[in-house]
Order: C-alpha cells, then structure tokens, then sequence
C-alpha cells in the first residue's frame, strides 16, 4: 500500500544529534541521530509503514530519504519532527520574510515509504545535493 | 621618546595657579618637563589656550548596560557613522558610541581620562573588553557595591573592618577603581520589584537601610584609605522633591575626614546633581533646588559633586537604578531594558528625549547649569552628562559654551516654548555669572583629578605629571564674537598629547595612543572570615564559580596601571 | 600519574557550565575522563583527541580529492580571497572566543566584508524583537536564587541544554528557594510531549505556529477580560490557570528558544512574550531570556555591537557599518547570490542553513575554519582545521545571560596547530599587505 502523507514538519536539537556532532558529522553515528523523522504511531500507521523503514519526505523546497521511527516526545498527530541537520535543512522552507531567518519550523511536507533507497551520510547529503565533486 | 615643545600658548593650569600666562610646555618621554633640547619638535600655540588633558570623572562608556543601549537601539546609529580613515576604525552611535569612537571623539574634546561609572563585578571582564577597545584615553572603572549581598549584610552587623576586606578583595577581583553606589538598598529591592526611595527605607530582608550602607562604606573607604572617595547615585533619583533625599544623604558625611596618600579632600562625591535637584510634588510644580544642594556643597567642604547636565538632545539613558528605568519607560512608554545581576546590582536603559518643547526637560537643562554656576568652589565642582543619561559626552564644549557666556544661555532660554515656566521654576534667569577658562579648567582637570586621587599623574600642567596636553583654537585675548566659538574650539583640538604622544592634529586623529587601564590595587590584612564568606556564597549562590570570577588575562588588560594602596 | 583541571569551562551550548572537572595526563598531553559536563560537552572534550583528526589545512582539489597545505598557504589563499572579493561574508565566530571575533572584526573591516554570525539563524528574531521592544532580563544566579515560576516557551532544554535545570533554573537550592525543585512552578509551552514538557506542573501543548495567539492571549487573561473557548488549542481555562499561576509567583522567568523564533511568526513571536514580560512587571517580578545555542553566539554579538554598532548581520561594503536584517543576513545574501567569496569559522551553516543556500556556497571561493569534518568544509574550496576553543586554548566567552567567563587551556593542541586567533591574525596581516595598509 503506497499511502503518502501530509504532515507539519518541524526540526530542532536532540540530545542524540548534539552528541553525534560533536564525535564527527562524517560519521553514522550523525546520520542514525539526525537522518530520521519522529512521527506519531498514528501518522505511521495511516503512513502503512513499520517503524524503522526508509522513507521520502518532500516539500515544495525538496526532498529527502530519511528513516521514519515512533516519536520520543509525543503523541504528537499530525507533526513529524527532524532533528536539526542537513536532512530537515533539505525540506524545510528557505523564505525568510526579509527577517534573514529561514522557516525552519513549520513547513508542509509529505511523507511516502521508500524502503529501498538509501539515506545518505551527512557531508556526503550536502555534497551531492550541491553538485560537488568528491573525489 | 619624542620632545615636544608648545609654545607660546595661553595656559590655564589649576595645578600650578597659572591663569592664561603666555608659557612654553615642554613633553619629553611622556612627561611634562622644565624644558626640552633644541631638536624638540615645536607646536605652534600662539592665540590659542593651552590646558591639560581634560579628566571624565563619571561616564556609562563600556560594559553589559552600554552594549545592551548598542544592541537594542539600531537607530542610534543612523546618521551618525564614521567611516574607516586611515587609522581610524569605523564608528557609529550619537547616545551610545561604539568604543573605537568613544575614544576618538573624547581625545578631540582633549580628554585624557575616562572612569566607567559602574561596573557590575560579575561582568568586569565585559567592561575591561571595552576598556581595551577604546583607543587613546586611559580609562578605570567603578565596581557597584550599594547593593551587594556581602555589604549589606556586613553593615548589618557593622563590620567595617570585613567590609574594608571585602571591598578590597573586590577592586582586585574586577580591577576596579573605586566604591560605587548606586541607589543603595533600592536595586537589592528591585530584585522584587521594589524600590528605596527614602534613606530609612529598610531593604527587603536584609533589613539594613540605605543610610546605614552609605555610612558604612564611606567607612570602609576611608579605612583603606583608596584614591577616591565613596561616589555616590543617590536613591530616589529623578523624581520631584528628591532633593530632600539628596540633602539627607549627604547629610550622613558630616564629621568624617578623608583618610588617604593621594591627595584627595572629599569623604563623598555626589554624582549627577542635577537629577537629585528636584523640588515640587509632581511634573507639574516641578522646580529647581539646585540653590538649596549648592548651600549645602559650599559650607560642608568634604564633599564633590558633579554635575550631570542635560543637553536637549536624544539620548539613551542608563543607569544601575534599574527600579528607576522602569518608572522612566512608564513615563515615556519607549523601550525598556532590563538586567538583574546576582547578589550585586541590576541595571536599566531606556531612550530619552529632552526635547526643549517640554517645560520639565527646560528645567532640567537650567538646574544642571544652575549648580555649576552657584557652586562656589570650582575645584569641588566637575562638568559632567552623566553620559549618556542626560546628553551625550560630546556636548560638553557646549555645556562649557553655556557656562562661559550668559549671552548662549539667554539665546536658548528665549528658545524655549516654556520659558516662563523655566524663568519662575528655576533661578537661571538670575544668574549672569560667566565662567572663566580657569575655573573651566579646574572644573574639568585639576578638580576630577584631584577627586579621583590623580593629582600627581593627570589633570594639570606640572612637570613630573604625564604629559597629556590639549590645545585649543580659542584666543583668551580677543573677545568672543559669537559664543558658537567657544563650542567649536573645544569640539576639536588643534593638538593633543596623550602621555606625551601627539593623538590629535588639527582635529583629526594622528595616532591610537597606548591606553593603560588604571585600577587599585589594596593590600589588607588577610581575613580568614571573609574568604570564607566569599567561598560559601560561591558555592552555594553564585551562577560561577570562584576561580572563574577575577578578571585576569593580557587580553582583558594589556596595559595595567594599578595606583597601590597599602591598608594592612 | 593524573592532574585534574577544575573550574573548566564547556564551550557547548550557551548554558556555558563552569564546574567541569577534566582529568590530563601528567605530562598535560592526554585527556583522560570529564567529570561534571553532560554528556554533549563529553564528548566535545574527549573527541578532540580522536585519532583520525585532520590537523593540517587542505585545498579541495580539481577531482574531487583534498590536497593537504602549509598554514602559509592557507593564510595566502585566505587573504587573497578577502581581498579580491567584491562582497566576501565572514560568517560563524559562535564558536570561537572573543579575542578571534576581535581579529576576524579588523579582517572584515579591513577587506570591506559582511560578517554575521549564527544568531542569524537562531536569536536574530530574538534580537529584532529587542530592538523594537526592549528586554526586561537578569543573571541565570537570580533566576537559582530567587525564581519560583519558570516558563519553558519553544524551548527543551532537556535536550538542548541539559545541566540547564539543574544549574540555574529547576533544581538548584538558592537563597530564596531552599526548597530547589519544590519551591518552583514549571509551566512548558510546547507542540510536543517533550522530555522537559514531562517535567511541567503545566504543559500548554500549543498548536505548532500558533504562539503568537497563545502570548496574546495571556495578555488579555492577565487583565481578566473575555477570550474565546480555545486559543491555538489550549482551552481558555487552561489559559487563564498559566495566567494566574505567573502572576501569583514573586520572581518569574520566560525562556524561550527556537520554538518561537523560527516558527512562522518569528520576532513577532519574541515581541509578544517580551510584551508578556513587561505586563507581568505590573504584577509582579518577572524576566525573560533567550536559550543562546552555541557557547560563544552571545559573545559574537557584544564584540561586533561594541566595535561596530550592531550584533549581527553586519555589512562593512561602504566603510562604514549598516545593518538590515532580511537585506544584509547571510542566508539572503546567499539566495540572492551577492556574495562573491565564503569565510566560514566556529560554526557549520553547511549542517544548519536551508541547502539552497549551501548551493552558492558550493560555486564561490570558500574557506572553511573548524576543527572538524563538517558539511561546510565538504563544499567549501578551502578546510582550516584548528585548536578547538576551550579545551586547546582559552578565551572569554559569554553566556546566554551575557555573562562573561573565561575559558580555560586543558590541553595541548596537535603539534603544530594553530588557534583560531593566530591564524586570523596571520591572514589579517597578509590582507594589509595586499591592501597597502598600515
């Protein structure tokens, strides 16, 4: 069943994500703390995935493959939640309303399963979406 | 070092009595000398007068508040922005100006000395930052102690000799330069919400009143024996009939007798008269006491003063009164900033328009000028702003311009559109007394020296003392055709000397000068009880541990100057 | 045999602890074990010495590979860039130390830069708010020794600062809250059950965005007047409860994190809680003060407001210093694609700015200061690893009370590596060079 989701994304600090940065954003470690989205048992069961599967989540500004796991600090229906990182930074909304800050919280996403494609380390994400070459 | 010789100006020296005699000044090695070699490089001062660097004896320059001011109020720096010259950092700020203009824009006055008027020890890094970041102009700063946990509850049990220790152990800790108080007992109040507002007004559980702080730390200074005396903000500022609280605090000075080796007379220096003037009960009989605190000044003869006067203009105000800030934004309803400061003060800033259209701000500006004017003793009388609560520091050539000419008082009394108001509530219209050169001289340099201990290094023209020396494009012998002149002569130097550095030349800034930070260094007898005290309240109520406190490191201070105080 | 350093600082999170314990090796090479820091500024002082640590510069080369390069040519190729450049950004100082910022402030006066920091993209909002409203605050010691309501708004420090509660603001026993936790009231405003939501006598679990209703709403509770049945979600009963519970505490204190400031209402957002601070002062006492994130943001913001006016967002192209948030912050200067030439330091906008605004930087000159691997330094030409700050080498910092602290040299750096500062200090001497300055 390939159900797609809307969800009101939001992102910010865990502290799973502070650890992984500080112990190098090269490593996996970055990419289990940060490259998920927390959604609400509800939303995952209306989404028809199982915890822990690959999944796309996209927005009018991007798209992005992260793994979906059961929110930590719900419930919270109707919210998905990515820690701060290049992963939320690749769906979240870069109009600033000529305040200088991008909406980081609170940005209209879908969400569709995508158990077969990968998620991408953290410098190697920015790198590919930046077209740099890496050699 | 270079020699330099400026000759033939009109120098006006308090220190040495000379009264706009045509005499050299000769610099060498970064003092004034007798005389100098003939390779000494020559200043021309004819027609022009000659005075010492001039001395900032109370100024809100650097530290949390001021950058808070910079931080909150953008637009203070519209308009007002200098750009890189040279070496010349870029600057900006009309009330509030960043640091790299503070210096310069007080070296073109021919300033030489500026004391920070209140330093909140927890931040004294913070102000030493500035302090490092403001060229040319050697600068100390006073650490606030009015509202301190550990005085109050030492003067609670009247133990000066912990107090002293304590205080002591302080100045060392912030590198600071003096005892501040500021609205004593009040701001500890304001930590609820409350206020003193009278000298018997017991604070909130400590239980002590404020007239039992400011006795105590007039003690306690005089007990160390440090280069200035205990300065003092007095509680209930601003509002009508504070002068009465003002008479009160000065009051509780009588009988002591200043205990120092550094020349100074005073056992208390009353800061920014002009706000703790106030007489009538409400904004509308608001008048002018400044005739009934300028009695009292001229018969008790241990006490300074400085003024405080308002300059009509926008400015921000910012004081550790900060149960006063709050009154003020309810006043004018404009921005309010607040910081309360664990176990030791707060803080406030508000923007301020004295504008001449309100009859209250005319007054105010008339009462600044009226205790300058009815002060008998020059030498106990200093020029300042409070910068930047009642104007900014660099209208001071037109504070001096007011006071040396009736003529400018009159042009703007005219000016006002309450001049009635000004004329019946205030006696400035009585006064056609003119300042000379001398007395601004005195009341500017010798005067503030002498009040903050500096009388062998600063405020003066006698060789030995550093050679900071400031000439001005204003002629003592030709009468002044339009009293704009006097401002314009003392807005820009024609060549300053800073320690014997030439900073200044034709107005424009020559060199960034080689600051030194000046602070006091007291040696007490080592008092187990107070370093006991001082560890606990650390442990227990501090946000910061013990060992993070002092303010130590080259990059707080890269040219230290403590005056020593040897109290054992 | 061991030494122990006390009194460390941990160059985190704005939360700046100061009672960090770390035990070194004798001969002061090896960090051994941290005592006291949780468990983010653990890892911070025990990663530094990870063996896989890059300790020289290196150019990214034309395929792809990095090429490592001497500090002198790293300094060269800096300052080249600086100098050149039309409209360089000089962006991050969060989280280095204040004497750094003070070089980078000479550098960017210096080649006519813009320079920014990382509130840009945290407290800016916070900041613009300030400017238009004021701010009623105090020191994190008032909020321990006096402070019986606290609010989390937008905020978990749980997560995001997490000795905060029992440092300053929950557990502590103060002067006049002996009791610690039982002497105070926890009000949590959040969209989520956080971890620190669970911690809340009352948690209002407010419709995402919709604070500004919620602050507002307060507003008028305090006065007692007529609000409707629900406010962005909240029942009005549960509104006027949290109303009442401020009002009848003698200390109160708001703090506020990214929850309200980059949410869609953004300053708006700080500007009706600071107004909720202000009506509070009528009642009683009451405070309010941002969550800082990076250890030393607070520290950027005094060093450029005292040297040039403003705390962010600063455009140095004329000489002189202007400041317009939204027309001079680095994410729209990137999105509009003004900016010539990328100096990154103490901070990563590679992990933390929306990647359309990565993408440029990917296409200009770029040199990126940090000491670790980061998705900055994979787009950017130039990787200038450093001593890192606080554990390397001290400095002062400020923390999010804007208390200045000191941090402390723990051990020592790599053989020859350089702290932020001497590098700067390097590439501001070669730009005067270039610029024919004195």
């Amino acid at each position: 069943m390939a159900n797609k989701i809307s969800l009101n994304l939001i992102s910010g600090r865990t502290i799973q994500q502070g650890v992984a940065i500080e112990g190098g954003k090269e490593k996996p470690l970055y990419r289990t703390a940060a490259g998920i989205i927390e959604m609400d048992k509800e939303d995952l069961k209306k989404l028809g995935a199982w915890r822990n599967t690959n999944v796309r989540v996209s927005s009018e500004y991007g798209s992005v493959i992260v793994k979906a796991v059961e929110a930590t600090q719900g419930p919270h229906p109707g919210l998905g939640f990515i820690p701060m990182g290049p992963w939320a930074n690749a769906v979240i909304s870069d109009n600033t309303y000529s305040t200088g800050m991008p909406t980081f919280k609170g940005v209209p996403v879908t969400v569709e399963v995508a158990i077969n494609e990968p998620i991408l380390l953290g410098i190697e994400l920015v790198q590919k979406q930046c077209g740099v070459k890496v050699g | 070092m270079s020699e330099y010789i400026i000759k033939n100006g009109h120098v006006f020296d308090p220190v040495q009595g000379i009264k706009g005699d045509k005499k050299d000044v000769c610099i060498k090695d970064g003092k004034i000398v007798d005389k100098v070699g003939s390779s000494a490089k020559v200043i021309d001062a004819a027609g022009k007068t000659v005075m010492a660097g001039a001395v900032e004896i109370h100024a809100h320059v650097a530290g949390p508040k001021v950058n808070l001011g910079r931080i909150y109020r953008p637009e203070d720096k519209l308009f007002s922005c200098t750009p890189t010259k040279g070496i010349e950092r870029m600057g900006g700020g009309a009330s509030i100006p960043t640091t790299f203009k503070t210096g310069y824009e007080y070296a073109k006055m021919g300033y030489a000395v500026a004391m920070e008027a209140a330093m909140p020890p927890l931040f004294s890094r913070h102000v030493h930052e500035e302090i490092r970041d403001t060229p040319i102009i050697d600068e100390g700063a006073f650490p606030v102690f009015g509202n301190n946990w550990f005085v109050l509850e030492y003067l609670k049990n009247q133990e000066i000799e912990n107090t002293a220790a304590y205080c002591a152990w302080l100045l060392k800790a912030t590198k600071g330069y003096a005892i501040k108080v500021v609205n004593p007992g009040g701001t500890e109040a304001w930590g609820w919400g409350l206020n003193c507002l009278t000298v018997n007004d017991p604070v909130p559980y400590f239980d002590i009143t404020p007239a039992e702080i400011i006795k105590g730390l007039i003690e306690a200074n005089e007990y160390l024996g440090l280069p200035h005396s205990m300065h003092i903000h007095p509680n209930n500022l601003g509002n009508p009939g504070c002068y009465e609280t003002t008479l009160d605090t000065l009051k509780l000075a009588e009988g002591y007798k200043a205990k120092n080796k550094f020349g100074r007379e005073q056992v208390l220096h009353l800061t920014h008269a002009q706000f703790h003037s106030y007489g009538g009960t409400n904004w509308g009989d608001f008048e002018s006491k400044a005739k009934e605190i300028t009695d009292y000044v001229n018969a008790n003869k241990n006490i300074t003063i400085d003024t405080g006067n308002v300059t009509l203009d926008e400015t921000t105000t910012m004081t550790a009164d900060g149960p006063f800030e709050h009154h003020l934004t309810g006043l004018n309803h404009l921005k309010w900033a607040n910081v309360d400061v664990e176990l030791e003060t707060a803080a406030g800033v508000v923007p301020y328009i004295y504008s001449p259209s309100i009859s209250v701000c005319a007054i105010q500006w008339a009462i600044g000028l009226e205790l300058a004017l009815m002060m008998k003793d020059p030498m106990r009388c200093y020029i300042t702003t409070d910068h930047p609560n009642a104007g900014p520091f660099t209208r001071y050539p037109r504070v001096i311009k007011w006071l040396m000419s009736a003529k400018a008082r009159e042009t703007q009394i005219n000016a006002f559109k309450h001049k009635d108001k000004v004329l019946s509530q205030t006696s400035i219209g009585t006064l056609d007394k003119e300042l000379s050169l001398y007395e601004i001289a005195q009341m500017t340099r010798a005067g503030p020296a002498r009040s903050l201990g500096l009388t062998a290094m600063c405020g003066g023209l006698k060789p030995g003392m550093d050679a900071d020396v400031a000439v001005y494009n204003f002629n003592p012998d030709k009468p002044v055709a339009n009293p704009d002149d006097i401002e314009k002569a003392f807005s820009r130097c024609a060549a300053f000397f800073k320690s014997g550095v030439q900073v200044v030349s034709n107005g424009d800034i020559v060199s960034n000068g080689n600051k030194r930070t000046l602070w006091v260094d007291v040696k007490v007898k080592e008092n187990q009880q107070v370093m006991r005290d001082i560890d606990e309240k650390f442990i227990k109520y501090y946000s910061m541990t013990k060992n993070n406190y002092e303010a130590l490191g080259h990059h707080f201070i890269p040219n230290p100057y403590a005056l020593e105080v040897d109290a054992t | 045999m061991t030494k122990t350093v006390t009194d460390v600082i941990c160059p985190f999170c704005g939360t700046l602890c100061d009672d960090v314990e770390v035990v070194v090796s004798d001969d002061g090479k090896q960090l051994l074990e941290v005592y006291n820091a949780c468990v983010i500024g653990t890892e911070k002082f025990l990663h530094s010495q990870a063996k896989d640590r890059v300790t020289r510069p290196r150019m990214r080369q034309d395929d792809g590979t990095w090429k490592e390069v001497s500090y002198d040519d790293a300094v060269e190729y800096t300052a080249q860039m600086l100098a050149k450049a039309k409209k360089p950004m000089m962006f991050g100082w969060s989280s280095t130390n204040c004497e750094a910022q003070s070089v980078g402030n000479e550098i960017a006066e210096i080649s006519k830069a813009c320079c920014d920091n990382t509130a840009a993209t945290c407290h800016g909002t916070s900041l613009i708010a300030v400017q238009d409203i004021g701010l009623p605050s105090c020191t994190l010691g008032e909020v321990k020794n006096r402070a019986d309501r606290v609010i989390f708004w937008g905020c978990n420090p749980a997560h995001a600062h997490p000795r905060h509660m029992s440092r300053y603001s929950i557990f502590p026993r103060g002067f006049f809250t002996g009791k610690g936790q039982m002497s105070r009231k926890l009000i949590v405003v959040d969209p989520r059950i956080t971890d620190t939501a669970k911690m809340a006598d009352v948690h209002l679990q407010v419709e995402q965005g919709r604070d500004y209703e919620l602050l507002d709403a307060l507003r008028v509770a305090f006065k007692g007047e007529w609000l409707p049945d629900v406010v962005a979600g909240i029942p009005a009963e549960k509104i006027r409860e949290a109303a009442d519970m401020m009002k009848s505490g003698r200390f109160g204190i708001i703090f506020f994190g990214m929850g309200v400031t980059q949410s869609l209402s953004k300053n708006h957002n700080i500007d009706e809680a600071i107004a909720v601070t202000k009506d509070l002062n009528e009642y009683t006492k009451f405070s309010i003060m941002p969550m800082r994130g990076h250890y030393n943001v607070t520290g950027s913001g005094e060093v450029f407001a005292w040297q040039f006016g403003f705390p962010y967002s600063v455009d140095l192209t004329r000489g002189f210093a202007r400041y317009n948030p939204g027309d001079t912050s680095t994410v729209d200067l990137l999105l509009r694609g003004e900016l010539d030439a990328m100096f990154t330091i103490g901070s990563d906008p590679g992990a933390h700015f929306p990647i359309s605004a990565i993408k440029p930087i990917a296409k200009i000159p770029s040199v990126c200061v940090d000491p670790h691997l980061t998705p900055t330094t994979g787009v950017s030409k130039l990787h200038v690893p450093v001593a890192f700050n606080g554990v390397e080498v001290g400095g002062n910092c400020y923390r999010m009370d804007n208390v200045p602290i000191d941090c402390r040299k723990v051990v020592e750096p790599p053989e020859g590596m350089l702290t932020d500062e001497q590098f700067l200090i390097k590439v501001r001497d070669r730009l005067k060079q270039l610029k024919g300055v004195a």
